[in-house]
């Protein structure tokens, strides 16, 4: 039998449901992955007993007729959502040793579509991160690495393990939250498609919060076929979250037409940034010109607040984390330090629970959202968040789509700009903004930087019309042809 | 005005995060670095903008006001670092 290690979801699938090997049999080669892969350091905790029983399930399931759309599915799940019965951390210490006594919403479809649990995938802690380095876990490794160059470089983050692990095959898909792009940064960083679906379009129930206005949740796969058959496994309306949308979840996969002749295809001219490498302009040029051969109509565009979105989101973003992580206190699940008073308990606890990024982001937030400055900088930063939503507004009056990096460099080192927290937050100048918007966003691996790293483009899209991104996605892909791959040997594969 | 080590001192007291004496100095650097970077935001012009409050246009969801799970104490007390005859514990608090 060929690896089934490197079959695409599809492939597996339809493997599955041509009967060419059983689920057991896939799941089996996924764990032998997940243990090979074990240097990327990209589970933090690996479920390959109840991998094996869920598959033994799916193959019941199957052999009674009722297969699902991930019908025996390896998955990897983001330490983020909660699942029954296995320790979710969100990468702090301060969760160490929770175990959530029920399923979130988004891994309940998943196995209810017959989809099986390889493990809980390794993040930035609380999901506050662009480098997988804030884990308490220790950070992941990216499996890629620079042409003759042994550093070991970043996955990206916060979805960094989610990521390296479909990248290295340790995964046939897997599950990530993006607040501000962290489902799309690392996968440009690793060569993977992540999306980000509009926000509604996923429930929130069960995902541990960051923040509560921004996150949603979305898939990370090898292909941009996988990434639909993924998401609409995923999404749905949740009663028990009410800003999940009802609206029919669309069959995505059907999308895929690989017909976008007289689509309008946006081009921001703000996206153009100081400073930026010429190889990231020079990749967005090309993709530009597969849009055009392929019968898009190209159109600039200016979306005029663009510079305004990182500094709005680091404003929004830890003012809303500080409030969502009051609920760490040592009272009624994880980390407790002891103190004299309940007051000193939970500030031991918190100040010996959490790491330096949250802590810089909850004072951030505690100081953003404080009597006397809610105006100038919350109030402000909401305002501002109301110009930036307009601008895409005013955009989609003349385009059906928008096409930029996903990134502004590739994949950097271990320890690269940890000195500097604004260096590293304008890792995701391109993703920000369709996070503040609330908009669908894909990154598609389009090219290798002369380093040999890989380089996404990003795809924004429509409110709810993930049809179109994916459509969209699915020619920038082709056209891209992207096969490279990472030498796994170094990592033991 | 910048952020000095009193004032790091108080938002870490309100934020409930034990901060060492030694940090304030480091942290006040590094919190007027991302405070002076945001406040390009000035620049913007927000009159008469509303802000937002929603980022997808929605009504808000209402459901019938019943009780539809209950009778989970043991789950939810599951993960408590100290529990006692169903209830959590903490320090007193009432002297």
């Amino acid at each position: 039998m060929a690896d089934l290690r490197n079959l695409t979801l599809a492939q597996a699938r339809d493997g599955l449901a041509a009967g060419d090997f059983t689920a057991v049999e896939l799941t089996d080669a996924f764990i032998g992955a997940t243990e090979a892969m074990r240097g990327l350091n990209a589970y933090i905790v690996e479920t390959p007993e109840q991998a094996r029983a869920m598959a033994a399930a799916s193959d019941a399931r199957r052999a009674k007729g009722q297969a699902g759309s991930m019908e025996g599915i390896p998955v990897a799940i983001k330490d983020l959502f909660c699942t029954k019965g296995v320790q979710a951390t969100a990468g702090s210490h301060i969760l160490e040793g929770f175990v959530p006594p029920y399923e979130s919403t988004v891994t309940r479809n998943l196995w209810n579509a017959g989809a099986v649990m390889l493990g809980k995938t390794n993040m930035d802690e609380f999901a506050m991160g662009s480098s997988n380095m804030t884990s308490h876990f220790g950070p992941v490794a990216n499996p890629w690495k620079r042409k003759g160059d042994d550093a070991v470089l970043v996955p990206g983050g916060s979805s960094g393990g989610s990521a390296a692990v479909v990248a290295a095959r340790a995964a046939l898909g897997a599950t990530g939250t993006d607040t501000g792009g962290s489902i799309r940064q690392p996968g440009a960083f690793t060569g993977v498609v992540g999306m980000k679906p509009t926000y509604g379009r996923c429930s929130r129930w069960g995902i541990i919060a960051f923040a509560s206005s921004l996150d949603q949740a979305g898939p990370m796969t090898r292909t941009v076929r996988d990434s639909a058959i993924m998401l609409g496994a995923m999404a749905g309306h949740d009663p028990k979250d009410s800003t999940s949308m009802k609206r029919d979840v669309p069959d995505f996969e059907a999308a895929l037409t690989g017909d976008i002749r007289g689509l309008r295809i946006g081009i921001p001219g703000e996206y153009v940034m100081d400073g930026m490498p010429a190889e990231i302009e020079a990749l967005w040029r090309t993709g530009i010109d597969w849009m055009r051969l392929a019968g898009a109509e190209i159109v600039d565009i200016s979306l005029p607040h663009t510079k305004y979105a990182l500094p709005t989101y680091y404003i929004v973003a830890p003012a809303e984390a500080s409030s969502n992580l009051a609920r760490y206190d040592g009272v009624r699940y994880g980390l407790r330090v002891d103190g004299d008073s309940i007051q000193e308990m939970y500030e031991n606890t918190r100040g010996a629970g959490f790491g330096a990024e949250v802590k810089r982001r909850i004072l951030i937030g505690t100081y953003v959202l404080s009597a006397g400055y809610y105006d100038a900088y919350y109030l402000k930063a909401q305002k501002v968040r109301t110009r930036i939503a307009d601008d895409f507004r005013d955009a989609w009056q003349k385009v059906d789509a928008i096409l930029t990096p996903t990134t502004p460099s590739a994949a950097f080192a271990q320890g690269d700009k940890m000195d500097d927290p604004i260096a590293m937050y304008l890792n995701d100048v391109f993703t920000v903004p369709a996070s503040l918007a609330g908009l669908p966003g894909i990154s598609v691996p389009a090219g290798l930087s002369a380093d040999g790293l890989p380089l996404g483009l990003q795809l924004i899209g429509r409110p709810f019309d993930e049809e179109t991104v994916f459509r969209a996605a699915h020619v920038l892909e082709q056209a891209a042809g992207f096969d490279a791959r990472p030498d796994l040997t170094g990592w033991g594969g | 005005m910048p952020l000095d080590r009193d004032n790091v001192r108080a938002i870490a007291h309100l934020a409930r995060v034990k901060t060492p004496e030694e940090d304030l100095d480091s942290l006040a650097g590094e919190l007027n670095n991302i405070l002076g970077w945001v406040e390009q935001l000035d620049e913007v012009d927000t009159d008469g903008v509303a802000p937002m409050t929603s980022v997808v246009a929605t009504t808000h969801a209402e459901r019938e006001d019943v009780v539809d799970d209950g009778g989970i104490a043991e789950d939810i007390l599951a993960n408590a670092p100290e529990r006692d005859n169903g209830f959590f514990v903490v320090p007193r608090v009432v002297e």
